[in-house]
């Protein structure tokens, strides 16, 4: 006879475990995934061997030989390998920071009209977020590259834009603005503003919790910021001169020379990565209750603070997540560069110095290696931001 | 009279008592600025002087791009003609609008890409299936359809693919993908996309919130990879690494190396998907499960997914639109899709005029935007349909 006190488990078959059971599963997928990556690791190994391609890094410093349009940094021919890397990087970091600007400023508005009560500019918002939404970007890009910039007059026929500017088939070509000396003191100031703009936030804030009274904060911040370094450049006597582009018979000389492949990528990226940005921004405003409008209404706010100090706080909750995830979008679409010849990192490193290294595997696994810490640095931040923002419920 | 008498004393009175009104008049209709047309117009557009203004900037947008726009693609457009002499100004064209004439001529190019014209059949009736398949899975009324999953996900795909490629033995000639083009390879993309990324996707959602840790790292390792990287860079990998990975007697051939990185890509995709859905049941459904003493894959199948994949299928219709604008990109690792036919047809010199580019562009966008936006619509009307359950 069992003893009744006896709370033992009853025996099971090992088959039956869940622990043992949990470990055989992790040991098999362990030992399938080993395989595959062995077997993928011989077959490459053999592979490289037969068509006889060098591996590892060796050809990071190894002459390029090629050459690329737009460089921000110091390249020629006889350059290497890896500084085509670091130009195609700053390229696609160029695209991505103008990208990121502009459909930020076109998407707020378009979100906003969305949201209008007049309802011709509501439907128009809607219209371009349907039609924008809803057509790959990938032909955004090919008709604006080679519908609307290939089909722009010859040079002779040039666009010229107020303030000496040119536009046509060879792209866009803008005054460049020179320093000359005494510049610096501009630069000083803009500086000097910054750092009184922020100064002067934080005084403001603590007389505010003190006492209540609240200061005109962005009117002295835009003063310090804009109007200070205004200020030094007169008074250090205009220290900017701006060379215009000079247009000869076969080409155009001086100035800032906007290829029209950039142009192209980035009308292309910004009315695209716009309309979701867009929808981002309504979905946020929806989001905050109609009774927080009521509420700073009925607490004696007007419409503009009721907006910027109750409504506004609210939706940048909602808002700024979807936001990172379109801005993270805009960087890796930036890589269609390559449908239109953009030197960006893709075009550079994955199509032209994959060509001529035939080294598959670095050089893929680089340009993703590139695109994944991005990607990581910015969702890690965003993870370090949402925890700061997020609603601390009872 | 009788009546009189047997009325109440009140009404009576009231009945006497002339300048009382016994029922309630009608009352007027509102003014006429207040209601109907006028009164919405006022109401909508004209309402504040910032209003006002608005709404004159938005006309003057409507009119300064409507009327060129319909000018160009159908008052002025050329509907017929042989060659690129018909799209050119000339005497009877002074103004050239969009050239439809050359999407005509290359119209089965567009469709078939270069498939043998005598096997185009094929082509069609893989379309056919398709469409019978989508319907009979999108209509949530349709008879069986558990009949309608396994015909779209098992015997389709396998009857498809012997239909386009070919199989000797039943007398159907062999058809290399290098062939393939157009609507075809789209379809095609899109199609091995979508049957695909759902199951993957849902085992490594349920891989990502496995209690093992093996398990769940893999996924997470798979997925975010993925997910970090633009769709380029993986179509690269696919269609420069794969072959050095698999034994050099296989060699996939280009489609199929684009297309294992699609499903790669919609995959992890889906899978974040399915996760936002499985995360959505409550806890209480998977203790009830186990407690009438289910097993896991039981669990899954009897009560979980079919909960969570239901409130999830307007994401998963959201994310196969994004594949389906995403297909577009195996035109860059070398693949004849549909946007590569047209682009290639627009720089054909017999066809080459200021307007071809243009129009062929528009007929692309025409196309893509009528999938999607029937897709959006779809995804709306099911996302309508399930919030149904939710009102008080």
């Amino acid at each position: 006879m069992s003893a009744v006190g006896d709370h033992r488990p009853p025996r099971v078959s090992p088959l039956n475990d869940p622990r043992v059971r949990s470990i055989a599963y992790q040991v098999v997928l362990c030992a399938v995934i080993l395989f595959l990556v062995w077997g993928a690791v011989d077959n490459a190994i053999d592979n490289l061997a037969r068509a006889r391609i060098a591996s590892g890094f060796g050809f990071w410093n190894a002459t390029a030989g090629f050459d690329i349009s737009q460089t921000l940094i110091e390249y020629s021919t006889t350059s290497t390998y890896g500084r085509a890397f670091w130009v195609g990087l700053l390229n696609t970091l160029l695209v991505a920071a103008f990208g990121i600007v502009f459909a930020t400023i076109l998407g707020f508005m378009i979100g906003i009209m969305r949201l209008s009560r007049n309802f011709l500019v509501s439907r128009l918002a809607a219209g371009y977020v349907e039609l924008i939404r809803n057509l790959p970007i990938l032909l955004q890009l090919l008709f604006w590259y080679n519908a609307v910039l290939k089909a722009l007059p010859e040079l002779r026929d040039s666009i010229l834009i107020p303030g000496g500017g040119f536009l046509n088939n060879r792209g866009l070509f803008l005054p460049q603005p020179v320093a000359e000396p005494g510049f610096d003191a501009v630069a000083l100031a803009f500086v000097a503003g910054i750092c009184g703009a922020v100064a002067y936030r934080i005084w403001a804030r603590r007389r505010q919790q003190r006492t209540g009274a609240q200061a005109p904060v962005l009117m002295v911040a835009l003063a310090l910021v804009v109007g200070l370094p205004v200020v030094a450049f007169f008074a250090a006597g205009s220290p900017l001169e701006f060379v215009y582009p000079d247009r000869g018979r076969f080409n155009i000389r001086g100035g800032i020379e906007v290829l029209p492949e950039f142009v192209a990528l980035l009308f292309g990226l910004v009315i695209y990565t716009a309309a979701f940005i867009a929808e981002a921004v309504r979905a946020g405003i929806m989001a905050v209750s109609h009774g927080q409008t009521e509420a700073a209404y009925s607490l004696g706010l007007r419409p503009g603070p009721a907006l910027r100090l109750v409504v506004i706080p609210q939706a940048m909750r909602v808002i700024i997540p979807p936001l990172t995830n379109q801005y993270l979008n805009l960087t890796k679409n930036s890589s269609l560069a390559v449908a239109i010849g953009y030197p960006d990192l893709v075009q550079v490193f994955t199509g032209t110095v994959l060509n001529q290294t035939g080294q598959a595997v670095e050089t893929v696994a680089i340009t993703m290696a590139v695109y994944l810490t991005i990607s990581l640095v910015t969702s890690l931040f965003m993870n370090w931001y949402n925890a700061r923002i997020a609603l601390v419920e009872r | 009279m009788d009546t009189a008498d047997t009325m109440p004393a009140t009404a009576r009175r009231a009945a006497e008592i002339a300048f009382v009104r016994a029922a309630t008049e009608e009352p007027l209709p509102p003014p006429l600025t207040q209601s109907g047309a006028i009164g919405w117009i006022r109401e909508n557009l004209f309402s504040t002087p910032l209003n006002i203004a608005l709404t004159l900037v938005s006309i003057a947008l409507i009119v300064w791009v409507m009327p060129p726009l319909i000018q160009y693609m159908f008052i002025n457009a050329v509907w017929t003609g042989a060659d690129r002499d018909a799209c050119l100004v000339s005497i009877e064209h002074p103004v050239v609008g969009a050239c439809w004439a050359f999407v005509r001529e290359r119209f089965a190019y567009f469709i078939y890409g270069f498939y043998p014209i005598s096997e185009r059949w094929r082509v069609d009736a893989f379309l056919a299936m398709l469409v019978v398949g989508i319907v009979w899975l999108a209509w949530l009324r349709a008879p069986r359809r558990d009949i309608g999953a396994a015909y779209f996900f098992v015997v389709m795909p396998a009857v498809s693919y012997i239909l386009l490629s070919g199989w000797p033995l039943i007398g159907l000639s062999k058809v290399e993908t290098s062939f393939w083009g157009g609507l075809l390879v789209t379809v095609v993309v899109a199609a091995v996309g979508i049957v695909v990324s759902l199951p993957i996707g849902i085992l490594l959602a349920l891989g990502r919130r496995s209690q093992m840790p093996a398990v769940r790292l893999f996924s997470v390792i798979v997925i975010e990879f993925v997910r970090g990287v633009p769709l380029i860079t993986v179509l690269f990998m696919a269609s420069v690494m794969l072959p050095l990975f698999v034994p050099d007697t296989w060699s996939p051939d280009k489609l199929l190396r684009a297309l294992v990185g699609v499903a790669l890509f919609t995959s992890a995709y889906m899978a974040e998907v399915v996760r936002a859905g499985l995360q959505a049941i409550p806890k209480g459904q998977y203790e009830g499960a186990m407690a009438v003493g289910l097993g896991y894959w039981q669990m899954m199948r009897l009560i979980v997914l079919p909960q969570a994949l239901r409130v999830t299928i307007p994401n998963i219709v959201n994310s196969y639109i994004s594949l389906f604008k995403d297909t577009t990109l195996v035109f860059i690792v070398g693949i004849f899709d549909f946007l590569r036919t047209i682009e290639a047809a627009r720089i054909d010199p017999k066809w080459a005029t200021p307007t071809t580019s243009t129009t062929g562009y528009a007929f692309a966008a025409v196309f893509y935007f009528i999938c999607c936006y029937l897709m959006s619509r779809y995804a709306r009307n099911m996302e309508a349909r399930l919030a149904t359950g939710h009102k008080r």
